[in-house]
């Protein structure tokens, strides 16, 4: 019997130079076609990029550094703190991380571990309706429902950052439950064999060895539940009272209003004259939250630890 | 150890000629699909935009601005319908700011605002070929209001400024219960926030500096700021007295200083020039008005239109 290595060997020679087949011009016109829209975003992404700095760095040119480290941003009067945005978009994104992260995992652990089946019917589906309600009605029933609760609970008003992150937690829910659960699907079934065989009970196996084994799966799960609470901007307009405000450190900071970058932007744009010191700033914030992005990406990049070898592993 | 022997399972499949062939077509249709949704697309934009620009210079008149003034220019739109059906008037809010913002930029025919242009925004509209025309068009009455629990029932300028800066955040050093205050305010591209700023937190002072407390919400609306007034026991705001509805809102008198009597903000107040906080609301044209526009903002300074603005609880002009 031939050994691995030769039949991998005929395989990969019979894949690249298919022996009567031609290799014609309709796979080579594909080729081209794929390459062009691989290339183009790649494109796409260094012009919007270039755009931003275009139109932010006069921002930069024309203020004094120190400007956008004061307190206060109040842009009428050509105040531009930017504190207090970074403060807000940073409290209602770690805030709606610790809420949805637990919740997420262990939603996720649950349905694709120890659920059974029927139920597991009922609640992807459920789960996967959840993700496609627009923010913006999530936002809405922010404005109605959950803020009142708040304000009864005794904070001096119901639209605080904590309102905010309740709303972007339960936005990055459904993300963060179903990526994680396919990622645990994904686990090839000899390790859950292998871990029972030695002994282990069903809990261990999910702990020691599903959980760890689809750790790449579940960081990208986490990322892009992130990535949403970052970059949400209607719905957290209408729920975190729009204070530029940097809170007062301690128990009841999540319990004030706050204003986020992207409220900033969104709010304002609308008003300024193209090429004001204004507008330029608001580009500069466009540009603070891909510097924001980009790192919270390369921090996922290195927390995956490369590209696993099993690819079982991955998603 | 799977992976030894998967190799050797699919390989058979791999060398089906017919199914190769198969899944490169489908491939093939696909991607002409979508080119060909694209080019459609990018057809009807094109074909859809020639067709909306061409009839807007001569019977469409783009109207945008004031969030204080959008009911009374909707009206005025609807009733001029009936006066000349040929002319189609669209009526879009988003803040005095935003209004004027874009008949800088050459994107309106008319900018309602709640407040006079600034001398820095007339310089923007003069560099970018645009000479603004300002036209009183009808008056606003500035109601402070709170919670109708609220048992302040009168207020001093002087006390409002304290209030609005953060020097006052208890209602108790206002005659009221021991609780916050909770600030509400309309966002900075508002004529009103402009107004509320210079008339009450400077008190009229234009040398000035103080600022709105950086815990006051900036509501996106003058019904952002009577939802959330209703439910809060707590809040102070203010909006267009054509906003306020006295059986959910409490309005509260205003005097201009201790000396001064409390005035509560009614018509006749506004128009006399008693009540403080009155202001005029203007429309701005893009140069002389012309045609239709002109036209147009004849009938709202006629009585037909001022009737509507006495309709809808705004202060119309006085008469000649």
């Amino acid at each position: 019997m031939a050994t691995y290595e030769e039949i991998e060997q005929t395989r990969e020679d019979t894949a690249v130079s298919p022996t009567p087949r031609r290799r014609n011009g309709r796979e080579l016109i594909i080729e081209g076609l794929i390459l062009a829209s691989g290339v183009s975003v790649i494109i796409i992404i260094t012009l919007i990029f270039l755009f931003l700095l275009k139109e932010g760095l006069p921002a930069f040119t024309s203020q004094p550094i120190s400007t956008f480290w004061g307190r206060r941003w109040y842009p009428i009067e050509e105040t531009y703190g930017l504190l207090p945005l970074l403060a807000g978009s940073l409290l209602v994104t770690v805030g709606a991380v610790v809420i949805a992260v637990p919740l997420g995992l262990t939603t996720a652990v649950y349905l694709g571990e120890f659920a059974p089946d029927w139920l597991r019917e009922i609640l992807k589906p459920l789960i996967e309706v959840l993700a496609g309600i627009p923010s913006i009605v999530l936002g809405f029933l922010g404005w109605v429902a959950l803020a009142p609760l708040i304000q009864n609970m005794g904070a001096p008003t119901g639209l605080t950052a904590f309102t905010g992150s309740l709303i972007l937690a339960y936005m990055a829910l459904p993300t963060i439950i179903s990526i994680t659960e396919d990622a645990l699907y994904a686990v090839p079934k000899e390790y859950r064999d292998g871990s029972l065989a030695i002994g282990a009970t069903h809990w261990q196996t999910v702990w020691r060895v599903v959980l760890p084994a689809a750790r790449s799966g579940i960081v990208i799960a986490i990322m892009l539940g992130v990535g949403r609470a970052i970059g949400e901007t209607m719905a957290v307009m209408l729920v975190t009272g729009n204070a530029a405000n940097i809170p007062e450190l301690g128990l009841g900071m999540m319990f004030q209003p706050i204003r986020t970058m992207t409220a900033t932007i969104a709010a304002e744009m609308g008003e300024v004259a193209q090429g004001s010191t204004h507008y330029s700033v608001l580009f500069a914030i466009g540009i603070v939250l891909f510097i924001i992005t980009f790192l919270v990406n390369s921090l996922a990049t290195r927390l995956i630890g490369g590209r696993p070898k099993q690819r079982g592993a991955q998603l | 150890m799977q992976k030894k022997h998967s190799p050797i399972q699919s390989y058979p499949d791999w060398q089906k000629p017919t199914h190769l062939e198969n899944q490169t077509w489908q491939a093939v249709k696909i991607i002409f699909i979508l080119l060909l949704a694209f080019l459609l697309l990018g057809g009807c934009n094109g074909r859809a935009a020639t067709t909306l620009t061409t009839p807007s210079t001569s019977r469409a008149i783009q109207n945008k601005g004031s969030d204080t003034m959008v009911n009374i220019a909707l009206a005025w739109a609807e009733a001029y319908r009936e006066v000349d059906p040929s002319v189609s008037i669209a009526v879009t809010g988003g803040g005095s700011g935003t209004g004027i913002a874009a008949l800088i930029n050459g994107t309106v025919d008319m900018a309602n605002a709640s407040r006079a242009m600034k001398e820095s925004e007339l310089e923007e509209a003069r560099a970018n070929g645009i000479e603004p025309v300002e036209h009183v068009v009808a008056i606003d009455a500035l109601a402070v209001i709170v919670h109708p629990d609220n048992p302040v029932s009168a207020l001093t300028i002087p006390q409002l400024s304290a209030i609005y800066t953060g020097r006052i955040t208890n209602w108790q050093e206002v005659g009221g219960r021991d609780a916050p205050i909770v600030l509400l305010s309309r966002e900075t591209n508002s004529g009103t926030h402009v107004y509320f700023l210079e008339e009450v937190v400077r008190q009229g002072d234009s040398k000035s500096k103080e600022i709105f407390a950086p815990q006051t919400m900036l509501m996106p609306s003058s019904v952002g700021i009577t939802s959330e007034l209703r439910r809060n026991p707590n809040a102070i705001g203010y909006d267009g007295l054509g906003y306020v509805d006295p059986a959910h809102e409490k309005v509260v008198a205003v005097a201009e200083d201790e000396n001064s009597p409390f005035i509560y903000p009614t018509l006749e107040a506004a128009s006399s020039g008693e009540y403080p906080l009155a202001r005029d609301l203007y429309l701005y044209t893009a140069g002389e008005p012309q045609g239709v526009i002109a036209e147009y903002l004849h009938w709202i300074l006629g009585p037909a239109g001022q009737q509507i603005v006495a309709n809808l609880g705004f202060v119309p002009l006085p008469g000649d």
